[in-house]
């Protein structure tokens, strides 16, 4: 297997939690990534998914350089973004874009969307002349399935679908090795979901691109990714395949997240895992495997010990009590 | 498509008329549609346009009426008690009480008035907008010097007597900081720049405070845009409307603060034609000249109502969320 584009090692960010005003002490700390190692090979899309508050969107920011990590490292073709600063960090970001949750808040309101989509070549001096650059964007806005005529219309002349596909438009600008696509479609109407989805894999296929991709929608990925890596609390439960993970999950936490998935089939019940309680405080994680104070399989290994990352068939998991393939 | 056809048939059959072409307004289109709505607004823009006009053409507009130049002291406009004589002939709105056209100062005072509001605005706003976005973009030790040492400290000053105690301060010789501030009208503009800068410093603040976590910024910074481009480029353009705002709403209120010094006697020198001067002048000889108060009064008045409405309409037409 040749080298993947991206290794993650024991990404960690702990967010101070503080006391005081002017003279501010450290009384705590949120850990919502908490030792995640990953590898994304060239070409494939990894899943990142999992609940609210889980670390997914801190780890894309972090591999984004958005966030600070607090420790670990992300090599990426042989250099650590974790510690790249100034020039190198302005060309890393060059190969590693960005798509937005948030389609109305990802895109400036005061600015053109021709002026929004050339902003990349603007900052990294692309593209010098004014024709160029205009000819480039309408390429591009046709490329995500735009009218290139409305380059010269403000954001909000656009729907919600659309202006995802400005967000996909400018993160493709500068065609990026990794594309990070946070959440791309739970902000949008079901009915378009589908449309921004396929535009991904579509640009996907065309560009070569390697994606991670961030859902809580299991469907979602489900559709999307080649591997997935399942979330909790601030720690990879496990990370396998998209075949394997869907038809023999591993851990107790993806077998509870899949089982709430809808399943199209009105004969079909009985199996549902329900999860008693809530999702623990990450400023205040569970001792031992992080899970256990939900798992329905949990003893007092799981109460005093940490799980490791177990090679499991092709699926690491993070669990004493794997269940059976 | 089936829908289309139906539509094509409809126009063809002329059944049904073709919609207008919808073209898409600017921002700046959409701002003038909705002010030229607000009749205030317009009316005041209307006055304050003419009240621009009478200050750059004052000289000429006095000399076209047959007045006395503003200055020009004339004893024989004195009743024999040596009390301002009321309106007359030569004098429309009377004398003062050194027998100066009240008429001709009240003209020239245009001129101060709206040169110490325009210039002092123009500094607290430029000066309040740059330190307010350093504070709310860079945050931690920044955010404390600009709103804790500074902004805090100067409002915890009552404003006033700060600018009473500075503007006496830098009337003598000359002036403050080594000259730069000389006596007479750049200490008024300097002294209420430097007590009024703190407003807009705070709301700006807040503003940047909340648009650094929006997605474009983060979105700007993960492309690989630098501070100084994500300041210039993404976080001013959004700023333009509230500081608009903002300026033409303490206009007015510095057309007040520099008639309430000059009243006070700590403002322009008692020379210059300013209106907060003439009104402390007339209030000496309120009980027998009267009408001296009315000119200075009514156009200081007129100036401050019609910047404060035009500020209203300004900020209703360019608040996107408005009603059209």
């Amino acid at each position: 297997m040749s080298e993947p584009l991206l290794q993650v090692q024991d990404l960690t960010k702990h967010f101070p939690i503080t006391r005081g005003v002017v003279f501010q002490r450290q009384v705590g700390a949120v850990q919502a990534v908490d030792g995640v190692s990953f590898d994304v090979q060239r070409g494939e899309t990894l899943g990142l998914v999992g609940e609210t508050g889980c670390g997914k969107s801190t780890t894309a920011r972090m591999i984004a350089r958005l966030l600070e990590p607090t420790s670990g490292s992300m090599m990426f073709e042989g250099r650590d973004l974790a510690t790249l600063k100034g020039r190198d960090l302005k060309a890393a970001r060059r190969d590693i874009q960005m798509v937005f949750q948030d389609p109305y808040s990802s895109l400036n309101p005061r600015k053109r969307v021709g002026s929004i989509i050339e902003e990349p070549f603007r900052i990294h001096g692309v593209l010098d002349s004014a024709d160029a650059r205009r000819k480039r964007v309408q390429e591009l806005m046709d490329r995500v399935g735009l009218n290139p005529e409305h380059y010269n219309r403000y954001p909000h002349e656009f729907s919600g679908g659309q202006r995802q596909r400005i967000g996909v438009a400018r993160a493709i600008a500068l065609e990026p090795k990794l594309l990070i696509a946070d959440e791309p479609v739970s902000a949008l109407d079901v009915s378009i979901q589908a449309q921004i989805l396929n535009l991904l894999s579509d640009l996907q296929n065309d560009l070569g691109l390697t994606m991670i991709f961030i859902a809580h929608d299991l469907s979602v990925v489900r559709h999307m990714c080649d591997r997935v890596a399942v979330m909790y609390l601030g720690r990879i439960a496990e990370l396998a395949s998209n075949e394997d993970l869907y038809a023999s999950p591993r851990h107790p936490y993806t077998q509870a997240l899949l089982s709430a998935v809808p399943q199209p089939d009105p004969s079909r019940k009985g199996d549902r895992v329900v999860l008693g309680g809530d999702i623990p405080s990450p400023a205040n994680p569970p001792s031992g495997c992080r899970f256990h104070t939900r798992c329905p399989y949990a003893d007092e290994v799981c109460k005093t010990t940490e799980p490791q990352g177990d090679q499991l068939g092709g699926a690491v998991v993070a669990c004493h009590h794997p269940l059976a393939g | 498509m089936g829908t289309g056809s139906l539509l094509e048939e409809a126009f063809d059959a002329g059944e049904i008329g073709h919609p207008e072409v919808v073209v898409a307004r600017t921002p700046w289109q959409l701002f003038w549609r909705r002010l030229k709505k607000d009749r205030f607004a317009l009316a005041s823009l209307g006055f304050i346009v003419l009240l621009i006009l009478v200050a750059i053409t004052a000289p000429l507009l006095v000399k076209a009426l047959g007045l006395p130049a503003p200055n020009k002291l004339d004893t024989n406009a004195l009743d024999e008690a040596g009390l301002p004589a009321g309106p007359s002939g030569s004098h429309p709105l009377g004398v003062d009480s050194l027998g100066r056209d009240v008429l001709a100062r009240t003209i020239y005072g245009s001129r101060v008035a709206l040169v110490v509001a325009f210039a002092s605005t123009l500094i607290a706003t430029v000066l309040g907008v740059s330190l307010g976005v350093l504070a709310g973009y860079y945050r931690g030790w920044v955010d404390t010097v600009v709103s804790r040492l500074l902004i805090d400290v100067l409002l915890s000053f009552p404003i006033l007597m700060l600018a009473i105690g500075l503007s006496s301060a830098c009337s003598f010789g000359d002036g403050c900081a080594g000259g730069l501030i000389q006596p007479g009208i750049t200490t008024v503009i300097a002294v209420i720049a430097l007590v009024t800068w703190t407003y807009p410093a705070r709301l700006i603040r807040g503003q940047v405070l909340s648009m650094r976590e929006k997605d474009f910024v983060d979105s700007a910074r993960s492309i690989g845009a630098s501070n100084f481009r994500i300041i210039t480029r993404e976080l001013l353009p959004n700023l333009v409307v509230p500081t608009i705002v903002y300026a033409t709403l303490i206009i007015p209120s510095n057309v007040l603060f520099e008639a309430a010094l000059s009243f006070l006697g700590v403002g322009v020198s008692p020379s210059t034609p300013s209106w907060g001067a003439m009104i402390g002048d007339a209030v000496n000889t309120f009980d027998t000249a009267w009408w001296y108060l009315l000119a200075p009064g009514l156009a200081l008045v007129m100036t401050v109502l019609a910047f404060n409405l035009l500020g209203d309409g300004l900020s209703d037409a360019l608040n996107p969320r408005s009603d059209d």
